[in-house]
């Protein structure tokens, strides 16, 4: 029989039957809304981790020396947490001998920051991200201004009073005015604003426009520092991603030896990198992965034993017609393709119906929840495939004992 | 009283024989059907049931043959072999010179579709297709493409004067109706022989009568024809009648002689 006259007969079928077929394809469409759903919600915190979050954190090619790392993988036990807490600080002195020991057109920036209140005439005290930089910075975070400009060299070197703010912070404490040369107030202190740094998004509803940034010699950086000497970290970021290594063990061979440790001594400061950070997103991804896989398994396998069940309902109701068929020339080959395309074009009406609802929770979590849901293009073309594979799989059994009957057999049943 | 030369040529006893006589021998171009010794036994649970014990018959081309006898003589027996539908436990079955007996299910499948219209006492129609999608069947399974098939189909319905119930269901239409859309999809393949199991027995006396006309002036057409039947008016219409009895042929007579051993016995 031809495909397409096979895929009609088993349409013709859904249609006169709505709700039975509905009934038997439920367990396909809720096994692949599932994948669908969970793919979509994996794939977009995945985008969103690699593309926005650690690419805002953590700069390209990019590592940064801290004494201890802030984004933590996981589960940091008890021992790790105490050896974290009698970590020393890295020191402003550390600065100078780590530089010198990178290699040539390696971009460097120490910063140091901490969340303050900012007030200016026209609002209320306001709650920012304050970060105190070095004169790479911006370029190695790739960010800019929208509007005024960045620092200059002598008021980076002359630690000026001036500040880069973030453009949600800037429509908090100048509603009404243009906040370019005006001033702020923090921990006392005036600073000018300068320049508008351009938005770098929001995630989990935390937006990351509330920032300040201001030179690192600045008055500010006594506010970010109870140690008045000791620094946040330091951010390195190499021309290219293979000299990424080579900076990192400069960098940590010059502070062991600056910490007298002796070989068999771990490393007590923290080489931070993007990978870092993804390593704690893969881990996440890993628990996510199995969700996504073993609940739309399990919604699959109940499908597909559905399925086969209502086949083997069908070939026994429709034995009859099966004999008439054979009667009239119909090979086992024919009876099987047209009970296969039937099992799978259920299947795939199921797997259709999943898709759609699927990617409907996914758009209904992104609008709901800060998760960043995104459905992917190939996750549909997946849905598909393992709607006509279940099929498939779940017709084959029904379909050859169909193809089996014997014709004189099947046309006595009534 | 017939004119023996207006008729389409018969076999003779002697000429019948003479075929079925040499097993494992191909039959002349001439015999479209010639059985040697066929046998059909059905296991029951341990009894067997014989209800074909060495069947030789031969059917030439163009012929009309009915087949009579009691119920349970093997009458569908037989007729289920000739449709290639089911395969004799012993014996030789050749149609149009392939022996048939030995092939395997799907070029049996092939055989039913392309040399054999098989019409049913109970129709055997599907009943959620339209008559034309009925008669179309057979042209699906020998892989003709769509609008041959309409077209075909339509045809063999217009042939049986249903020309303008081609998109009605079988429950739409009457017992005749649906026996004369049973006969357009046997004949929708040109298929070397006709074959009938009782096409009357569900029908009433005038639509009896209307459906045997069809097959007459079928089998006045050149189209070989064998059909199982109980009575002997129907069996009257046929050149030639075969009597089973107990799974053996009986008698096997011009229909003349028939009907002088009938109209002797009563
Ligand atoms: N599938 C079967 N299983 C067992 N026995 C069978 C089967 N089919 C037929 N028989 C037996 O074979 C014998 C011949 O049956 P068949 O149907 O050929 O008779 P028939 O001449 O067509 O009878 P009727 O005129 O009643 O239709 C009967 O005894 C019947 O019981
Ligand atoms: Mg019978």
């Amino acid at each position: 029989m031809p495909f397409f006259e096979a895929v009609r007969l088993a349409l013709a079928t859904i249609r006169v039957q709505k709700l039975k077929s509905f009934f038997t394809a439920l367990g396909v469409c809720i096994g692949v809304m599932f994948l669908i759903a969970v793919v979509s919600i994996v794939d977009g915190m995945g985008r969103y981790m690699e593309e926005d979050l650690v690419g805002k954190l953590i700069a390209v090619n990019s590592f940064e020396l801290r004494h201890r790392p802030n984004i933590n993988i996981g589960d940091v036990d008890d021992a790790t947490w105490r050896e974290y807490a009698r970590r020393g600080r890295i020191l402003e002195s550390d600065v100078q001998p780590v530089v010198d020991a990178l290699p040539a057109g390696t971009r460097w920036s120490m910063y140091s920051e901490a969340s303050l209140m900012v007030e200016s005439q026209y609002s209320r005290p306001r709650r920012a991200q304050i970060t105190a930089v070095g004169g790479e910075y911006f370029e190695i975070k790739r960010l800019d201004v929208t509007a005024g400009r960045l620092f200059t060299p002598g008021e980076i070197s002359q630690g000026s009073s001036v500040v880069v703010i973030g453009p949600d912070l800037m429509k908090r404490l100048f509603p009404t005015v243009d906040a370019l040369g005006r001033q702020v107030k923090i921990g006392g202190k005036f600073y000018t604003v300068v320049g508008i740094g351009e938005s770098q998004g929001s995630a989990f509803g935390m937006s990351f426009d509330n920032y300040v940034y201001a030179p690192f010699r600045s008055p500010v950086h006594r506010l970010l520092n109870a140690q008045s000497n000791a620094i946040d970290a330091v951010v390195v970021q190499t021309e290219a991603a293979e000299a990424l290594v080579e900076a990192q063990e400069s960098v940590r061979a010059v502070m062991r030896g600056r910490h007298q440790l002796r070989p068999s001594q771990k490393d007590d400061f923290s080489l931070q990198t993007a990978d870092t950070a993804l390593e704690f997103w893969n881990k996440i991804r890993g628990y996510l992965v199995l969700a996504g896989v073993a609940l739309p398994a399990f919604g699959l396998v109940v499908g597909a034993i559905v399925i086969m069940n209502i086949m083997l309902v069908a070939v026994a109701e429709r034995t009859h017609e099966i004999g008439i068929r054979k009667a009239l020339g119909a090979k086992r080959r024919d009876i099987m393709i047209q009970f296969l395309i039937e099992a799978s074009t259920l299947s795939t009406f199921g797997a259709a119906l999943g898709i759609a609802a699927g990617a409907g929770l996914a758009l209904l979590i992104r609008e709901v929840s800060p998760m960043p849901t995104y459905v992917a293009p190939w996750s549909i073309g997946v849905g598909v495939l393992i709607g006509a594979g279940v099929g498939i799989l779940s017709g084959v059994y029904p379909a050859s004992r169909a193809s089996l009957l014997d014709p004189v057999v099947a046309l006595r049943q009534e | 009283m017939t004119n023996e030369t207006d008729e389409a040529p018969l076999s003779t006893t002697a000429e019948r024989q003479i075929v079925v006589g040499a097993a494992g021998q191909t039959p002349g171009k001439d015999w479209v059907i010639v059985t040697r010794g066929l046998k059909r036994e059905y296991d029951m649970g341990g009894e067997i049931v014989r209800a074909l014990r060495g069947v030789n018959l031969a059917v030439r081309r163009n012929e009309y043959v009915a087949i009579m006898g009691p119920s349970g003589s093997g009458k569908s027996t037989l007729m289920n072999l000739i449709g290639c539908l089911d395969t004799p436990n012993e014996g030789e079955y050749w149609l149009n010179g392939q022996l048939v007996s030995s092939m395997k299910d799907d070029d049996l499948a092939r055989v039913r579709n392309k040399e054999i219209g098989f019409v049913f006492q109970t129709f055997n129609l599907l009943p959620r297709a339209s008559a034309l999608h009925n008669v179309e069947l057979p042209l699906v399974y020998a892989g003709i493409s769509s609008a041959e098939r309409k077209e075909r189909a339509f045809e063999a319905l217009k042939s049986v004067k249903l020309g303008d119930r081609v998109h009605h269901r079988p429950n739409e239409l009457s017992g005749g109706q649906r026996q004369r859309v049973a006969i357009a999809r046997a004949l929708v393949n040109r298929p070397s022989i006709l074959l009938a199991d009782e096409p009357t027995g569900n029908l009433d006396s005038a639509t009896s009568e209307e459906i045997m006309n069809v097959f007459e002036s079928l089998a006045d057409t050149g189209q070989t024809v064998i059909m199982v039947t109980h009575e002997p008016d129907i069996a009257a219409h046929a050149r030639r009648v075969v009597v089973l009895r107990d799974g053996l042929i009986a008698s096997d007579d011009r229909r003349e002689r028939f009907a002088a051993k009938m109209g002797g016995g009563h």
